[in-house]
């Protein structure tokens, strides 16, 4: 069982969970995940780790409430436990010197892109991150991305914060700039990163991608999270979830995450039909 | 009275109705068939059924006991080598082990040795058997074990009963590998019988550690150098499965076994949506292997609601390698068998769905390397199965995560562990492993055979080690 230390709500429908879990926060690198389950019923969700604390013993999730599961998750509160977290799962962030690096974040994927961010600064180089959402009041992380970067850029959609565009515009320019980018990390919707790979593609610069289809096991035994990364199929979990951008196959990784669309409907239409039934009970 | 040359059927559920539930087919002996089924035993005084068991259970001991109506004594008798008797009857492919050296297999049919100890060890779970605590003195020797499926789990029950204080890390949620994971809830039901059999290990002193993943979580080198863990014991199994690399693979509806029966077995996703873990099954599945764990995702596809269920296999019914209980009772179901078939192209529709298995027929050739009639493709004899999901069965290797982050643990050529084949002992002094991550896929009871050579070969292991420490 993992406590629940911190419950806080980043954002309509974003919460953040501090968990107690000292021997995945001794190990933990920017890159990787853990695989939880809420409860008995429970299935296994992979989440990105976003931060941890190795002296206080936790590691720090981030997660939107899109979906049955991920709504009872969040409707844990601070001193309640997970049933089940397993990691640091994945490879780690290759991290070394590279020189101007551009961090990329859409949604609720800055949060795993923030210790990257911070872990490309720890070793000296200078980080420039763009963060975007649909609007202001989702968007996420901020101060924290201010905090590790020389210079932060923000978009949303609807201009209600920072410049009116997607993340792709800004990065442009960026590449059209004098600067060398040396090396450009993205993470958020599968279509946000495959046109950040798109926007790269014609300057040659390296792209990293961090994956996100679906897994069950997390540790390579079933293969559930296969994407085909320059012709050849790996496997996510173990593999990566980080893969060279300019290889990976995007069209099939989004067709593959909509497997179970008709599935989490109806996993939701049970949950909800189950509250509804608790609510008569309590009236009565 | 003469001899009786057949066994005494073991009732099972009806197929009609079996094909609609997850509850296990077999329903097993009554106390008369037990007693009945044991009067066959002839108690030879060689006991050729002995050679055959991997662990060497005292076979005509304990259904002596049987036949008296001695079940606790029966059920002691077997522990005392075995840990798992409930699974090993179940699972065990007795008709190529115990019961294949049996003598009365040389006129009719073996006793049913398998039948015997699943009903001795099911009584004896049913009436709640007490299970004393082993006493560990505060200066026992610490074992870790990596993998809790069936080689895990074996040494963990022979080291803790020498009084060893035995750790047992799993990467998974529940410990039973394979077991769990793998063999469907119809074959070796869950809570009733893996998880009642691993609690009777936690109730002699050994602890699991689950949601532990080692090669991440701890290294084997942590384990020993800052964990104080004396002696490792590697049993992480075959769990990596093999694709066929063919045009199509990653579309949707394409399984592999090993996530198709997990999503099945461990996560429940046959009770949908009570268990939060969805599971797609199509109208017409084609299941390509032959071995057991195509016969379960078969027989899995089946009970989840597809109308026709197809094995694609490259050879002929002969060399099928699924036990021929298993492959009798998918037949039995409604499986349709394609044998002397290979797949060539899983087919898709545009929004990346499956919509047919191309294949081609074989016709068996010369014999190969292992002696089997090697299959070749046949000439212009491509068609097209009409299915709309996919289940890859055509193996497993070894996942490779405790060998890439262990300093000077050797490996072959394929991934898997070079241990000693009879004492498990590998290139690294004070770890040893056994089980599939050394064969490669093999079954419950090798692996467990493998388990208990490994236990005391660790046994001799750790007391040589204390005496140069004192």
């Amino acid at each position: 069982m993992y406590k629940i230390l911190v419950k806080q709500q980043l954002a309509p429908s974003v919460q953040l969970f501090e968990v107690e879990a000292p021997l995945i926060a001794k190990k933990a690198k920017p890159g990787q995940f853990v695989i939880l389950r809420v409860n008995d019923h429970g299935e296994r969700i992979p989440l990105t780790i976003a931060d941890f604390n190795r002296e206080k013993g936790s590691v720090t999730l981030i997660f939107q409430e899109v979906g049955a599961s991920t709504l009872e998750l969040g409707r844990l509160q601070q001193g309640e436990f997970l049933l089940d977290l397993v990691g640091p799962l994945g490879k780690p962030t290759h991290i070394e010197k590279f020189g101007t690096v551009v961090c990329v974040g859409g949604g609720i994927g800055i949060a795993p892109v923030y210790p990257i961010a911070r872990g490309l600064k720890e070793a000296g180089n200078e980080v420039i991150s763009i963060i975007g959402a649909r609007s202001e009041e989702i968007l996420i992380y901020e101060e924290e991305m201010a905090a590790v970067s020389d210079q932060l850029i923000i978009t949303t959609d609807d201009g209600s914060k920072g410049i009116k565009a997607l993340v792709t515009q800004p990065l442009k320019e960026l590449l059209d700039s004098d600067k060398t980018i040396s090396l450009v990390v993205a993470i958020g919707p599968v279509i946000m990163m495959k046109f950040v790979a798109e926007t790269t593609r014609p300057y040659g610069v390296p792209t990293v991608v961090s994956l996100n289809p679906i897994m069950v096991d997390g540790t390579g035994m079933c293969g559930g999270c296969r994407v085909s990364v320059g012709q050849e199929n790996k496997f996510a979990c173990v593999d990566g979830p980080e893969f060279d951008a300019h290889k990976v196959d995007f069209e099939s990784l989004m067709a593959r995450q909509r497997m179970y669309k008709p599935h989490e409907k109806q996993h939701s239409e049970h949950i909800a039909g189950k509250r509804e039934e608790g609510c008569k009970c309590h009236s009565h | 009275m003469s001899l009786l040359l057949t066994k005494h059927p073991m009732p099972e559920q009806e197929v009609t109705a079996r094909v609609e539930n997850f509850d296990e087919v077999t329903l097993g002996y009554t106390l008369e068939l037990a007693k009945a089924e044991a009067e066959r035993c002839l108690q030879c005084k060689t006991a050729p059924c002995r050679k055959g068991c991997p662990v060497e259970v005292d076979i005509p001991a304990f259904i002596k006991k049987v036949k008296a109506g001695d079940l606790d004594s029966a059920i002691a008798k077997i522990k005392e080598v075995n840990s798992l008797p409930a699974v090993c009857g179940r699972v065990c492919p007795q008709e190529e082990q115990c019961e294949k050296y049996c003598v009365l297999a040389k006129k009719g049919e073996a006793v049913g040795i398998g039948r015997l100890e699943r009903y001795a060890a099911d009584t004896a779970r049913n009436k709640g058997e007490a299970i004393t605590a082993i006493e560990c003195s505060a200066a026992a020797q610490k074992v870790a074990i990596i993998g809790s499926g069936p080689a895990g789990l074996t040494v963990a029950g022979d080291l803790a009963k020498k009084g060893y204080k035995v750790t047992v890390f799993e990467a998974l949620h529940l410990p039973g590998g394979v077991l769990m994971y793998g063999i469907p809830e119809f074959r070796l039901p869950k809570d009733e019988v893996v998880q009642a059999e691993i609690n009777n290990l936690r109730k002699l002193g050994v602890e699991i550690i689950v949601n532990a993943v080692i090669g991440s979580t701890f290294t084997v080198d942590e384990l020993m150098e800052k964990e104080g863990f004396d002696a490792v014991f590697i049993g992480t199994g075959a769990g990596l499965p093999h694709f066929m690399e063919i045009p199509g693979e990653n579309l949707n509806g394409v399984y592999s076994a090993n996530e198709f029966l997990t999503r099945c077995n461990l996560m429940k996703a046959y009770r949908f949506p009570q268990s939060a873990t969805p599971i797609h099954v199509g109208k017409r599945v084609a299941v390509v292997g032959g071995g057991n764990v195509a016969m379960d995702g078969a027989r899995t596809a089946l009970r989840l609601g597809a109308e026709q269920v197809s094995i694609v296999y490259r050879r002929s019914e002969k060399e099928l390698p699924a036990r021929l209980e298993e492959v009798h009772h998918a037949k039995e179901e409604g499986i349709e068998f394609q044998l002397l078939t290979a797949p060539t192209a899983v087919l898709g529709n545009v929004d990346g769905w499956v919509i047919g298995l191309q294949c081609v027929r074989m016709e068996l050739g010369e014999p190969d390397a292992s002696g089997r009639r090697r299959p070749v493709e046949a000439p212009n004899s491509e068609f097209v199965l009409d299915v709309d999901t996919v289940i890859i069965a055509i193996g497993q290797g070894p996942n490779p995560l405790v060998q890439s982050t262990t300093k000077g643990l050797k490996t072959n050529k394929k991934g898997n562990i070079i241990a000693d084949i009879d004492n498990g002992a590998t290139s690294k002094p004070g770890v040893f492993a056994g089980g599939d991550i050394v064969t490669g896929a093999a079954t419950v009871i090798l692996a467990m055979g493998a388990g208990k050579k490994a236990a005391a070969a660790i046994d001799t292991y750790l007391q040589g080690k204390k005496e140069c420490s004192l």
